[in-house]
């Protein structure tokens, strides 16, 4: 069995499997570091950035970087979290994120980010982009609220290993693109897990909305990233 | 010289007003109207949203009584969802009773204890520096005590159903996603005084006596006060019984005929007509029957106690009969009585949140029923404020394609503008000066309907009031800002 990795996360020695990226040993040490497009079981494909970290001065995604005997790696200070907030504030800013009606709200990961870095008001200005909502079947496509973390993307497909979700055009003008054909052939377990892997509100399964009441949401009671920071 | 009064903004009311008063050469009033000057647009702006969407969207028209709009939207999604109102689960419609009677217990109390109140108990013509909540605090402590917490408990009893005191997400299409559990239940039954539902109902009680004790040392100027004769509108429980949350449409005339006999409210276009007037953001609604000219109404507190036959809780009912009697079982028509009618809803309301704690449906867990799906539905509920209508159509895409709102305050619209005009001939036609006593009457006028304003246009704000006074050239001579 090969030797455990000796790294450190603002000062604190930890240990990592080999092969395990930044985020999954922090992870696994009690420490919490940010994710957005990211997610448990998915190839990572460090789009957000909201991960980043800095490692012996150097800015690196957490999600996709391996750790390597020696780090030191900075999360919790100052720079990295201001760099951080930005992020959260600039995807606020860049979509029309209507939280006090959006019946992703209190399980929302944007939301929880937002609140965890205490965002009252981005410190860039509002861009209020023309967007729409597409019906499907079983399921609505609020592009409004879609952050392009390609989550959706990478978690569903058809039993025959086609991508019912891909992303269309460049730049700012990137968007999720659904297959209209096998869209319709999802069932509904896969429509709610599509639901469900979205950190936001913009895969909305039609009919179910706002069914979990206030206080039973992911995080009505305790701050994202809690539930890594308490294992500590 | 002729000229026109402006009173700008009409304060101690929800939402944003004015008013205007034209006088001729002679400084007799020759119109007076109600303006209300915001504009929000939220039929426009829910079209496109998801249905299921709509009782957590429209209930932000508000922030006083947004659980009227949250299950008037609720209510149309039923209908939607292939379920109606009879028939949701036990526990959803009592879960839903329960949200909205806590909702008028704790309006009804803001209403009376810190709006209305400082009128009624230091006098129209009071320093305005005393006459107002803080006031009430500082020379009525018990009285300014009592509203804070009947406004609490209320307020609890909605965060107990929906989750959030303001702004929760209870009721949704075809039922509710939460009953209360036992624990909660106990909380408002058991809880050490004052917050329990049975201090609730005596304070309600002695507050309908407090008013009675004004009425009996003012009787002159509450029962002559803006006493104009109208229709009246509300919805009423099938048989006739005073019901904030379903039932029938009915109006009756100024001598009590019914003039619109327990329709179901599914038809309302057929007998409510809007009339768009170019000086409001507000629309002046009206019985089609009877025209524009004729057919206008009131809704709200009074209108309600002249629809219904009588008041299916013990306590409230006797209070019923002795405000029937007063008017010989005739409608009342006296708009500082809306005071008197809003206490009694406020017991009624009290009375009611006891029954329901102590029946076991609204501990059960069977929430939610799914029919045929519709494309269109109403919902229509009794706000505090009065009838309140949502419309609502959608696509094979589950998306709201039109909505219609007709709120509460939207009803009165016409009443208003006859109280101030009532007040305006009486008080300041012909008088060379303006006081700020006479501007309060045309503000007392209003606020005794409890008018919300952002409600009515869909819109945001505070309640300043401002008159301005104008020449019979149009010219401003005077502004008069409180």
């Amino acid at each position: 069995m090969p030797d455990k990795i000796k790294f450190t996360i603002d000062g604190k020695e930890c240990l990592a499997e080999p092969g395990q990226t930044i985020y999954e040993a922090a992870r696994a040490n009690g420490v919490y570091i940010p994710v957005l497009c990211h997610y448990e079981g998915l190839k990572p494909v460090g789009s957000c950035r909201i991960c980043s970290v800095r490692v012996n001065g150097r800015w690196m995604a957490s999600c996709t970087q391996p750790v390597t005997e020696g780090m030191v790696i900075e999360n919790a200070v100052p720079e990295v979290e201001e760099f951080r907030k930005a992020i959260i504030e600039m995807l606020l800013v860049e979509g029309n994120h209507f939280c006090p009606t959006c019946e992703k709200s209190g399980n929302c990961e944007l939301q929880a980010l937002a609140y965890r870095y205490q965002i009252m008001v981005p410190q860039f200005p509002y861009l209020f982009p023309k967007r729409e909502i597409e019906a499907f079947p079983g399921f609505l496509l609020e592009h409004n609220r879609c952050i392009q973390c390609q989550r959706c993307v990478r978690a569903i497909q058809t039993r025959d290993g086609q991508k019912i979700f891909t992303m269309k055009n460049r730049s700012k003008d990137v968007r999720v693109n659904v297959d209209r054909k096998l869209a319709a052939k999802m069932s509904e377990d896969q429509i709610q897990k599509a639901m469900d892997i979205c950190p936001v509100g913009a895969i909305l399964k039609k009919e179910v909305g706002f069914r979990l009441p206030i206080g039973k949401r992911k995080y009505d009671h305790r701050p994202i990233g809690s539930e890594i920071e308490e294992k500590k | 010289m002729a000229r026109k009064i402006t009173i700008e903004p009409v304060t101690r009311v929800e939402g944003h007003g004015k008013v205007t008063i034209h006088l001729d050469d002679n400084g007799r009033v020759v119109e007076s109207r109600f303006h209300v000057v915001e504009f929000r647009g939220f039929e426009r702006f829910v079209q496109g949203r998801p249905y299921w969407e709509i009782p957590v969207l429209v209930q932000r028209l508000c922030g006083i009584c947004p659980v009227s709009h949250h299950l008037a939207g609720a209510k149309a999604m039923d209908i939607i969802v292939g379920v109606s109102p009879e028939k949701l689960p036990p526990t959803a419609e009592k879960i839903r009773r329960l949200m909205h009677y806590g909702q008028m217990l704790q309006s009804h109390a803001l209403h009376f204890f810190h709006l209305a109140s400082p009128d009624l108990l230091f006098g129209f013509d009071a320093d305005p520096a005393v006459r107002n909540i803080i006031g009430v605090a500082k020379f009525h402590k018990e009285i300014a005590i009592r509203g804070v917490i009947l406004r609490k408990f209320g307020q609890e009893i909605i965060k107990a159903t929906a989750g959030k005191k303001i702004h929760g997400t209870g009721a949704i299409p075809g039922g509710v996603n939460k009953s209360l559990t036992p624990e909660e239940r106990d909380y408002f039954l058991k809880s050490p005084d004052p917050y329990n539902i049975d201090k609730m109902i005596e304070w309600a009680q002695e507050a309908i006596d407090i008013f009675k004790k004004i009425h009996k040392e003012n009787k002159d100027l509450l029962d002559n006060f803006a006493n104009f004769p109208s229709n009246h509108l509300s919805l009423v429980r099938k048989d006739g019984a005073l019901d904030f949350y379903h039932g029938v449409l009915r109006a009756v005339d100024a001598e009590g005929r019914k003039i619109l006999n327990d329709v179901d409210y599914q038809d309302y276009l057929e007998y409510i007509g809007e009339e768009v007037r170019p000086w409001s953001y507000m629309k002046f609604p009206y019985l089609k029957k009877l025209g524009k000219e004729k057919g206008w109404y009131r809704v709200g507190p009074i209108a309600r106690l002249n629809t219904c036959d009588y008041i299916p809780s013990p306590r409230a009912q006797k209070e019923f009969e002795e405000y029937k009697a007063y008017t010989d079982g005739k409608p009342n028509n006296m708009t500082l009585h809306s005071h008197w009618a809003r206490l009694i809803e406020l017991l009624h309301a009290a009375e009611v949140i006891k029954e329901l704690l102590h029946d076991k449906d609204i501990i059960g867990d069977k929430l939610v029923r799914k029919g045929k799906k519709r494309k269109e539905g109403v919902g229509l509920i009794e706000a505090p404020r009065g009838t309140l209508f949502h419309h609502y159509r959608i696509n094979d895409d589950d998306q709201v394609v039109m909505a219609n709102l007709i709120v509460s305050t939207t009803n009165n619209n016409e009443a208003f503008n006859q109280a101030v005009n009532w007040v305006a001939q009486k008080f300041i036609s012909e008088k060379p000066e303006i006081t700020e006593g006479m501007l309060n009457r045309v503000e007392v006028a209003i606020r005794a309907y409890d008018p919300c304003l952002s409600c009515a246009t869909h819109a945001l704000g505070q309640m300043p009031l401002e008159v301005d006074l104008y020449d019979s050239k149009g010219n401003l001579l005077d502004r008069k800002r409180k």
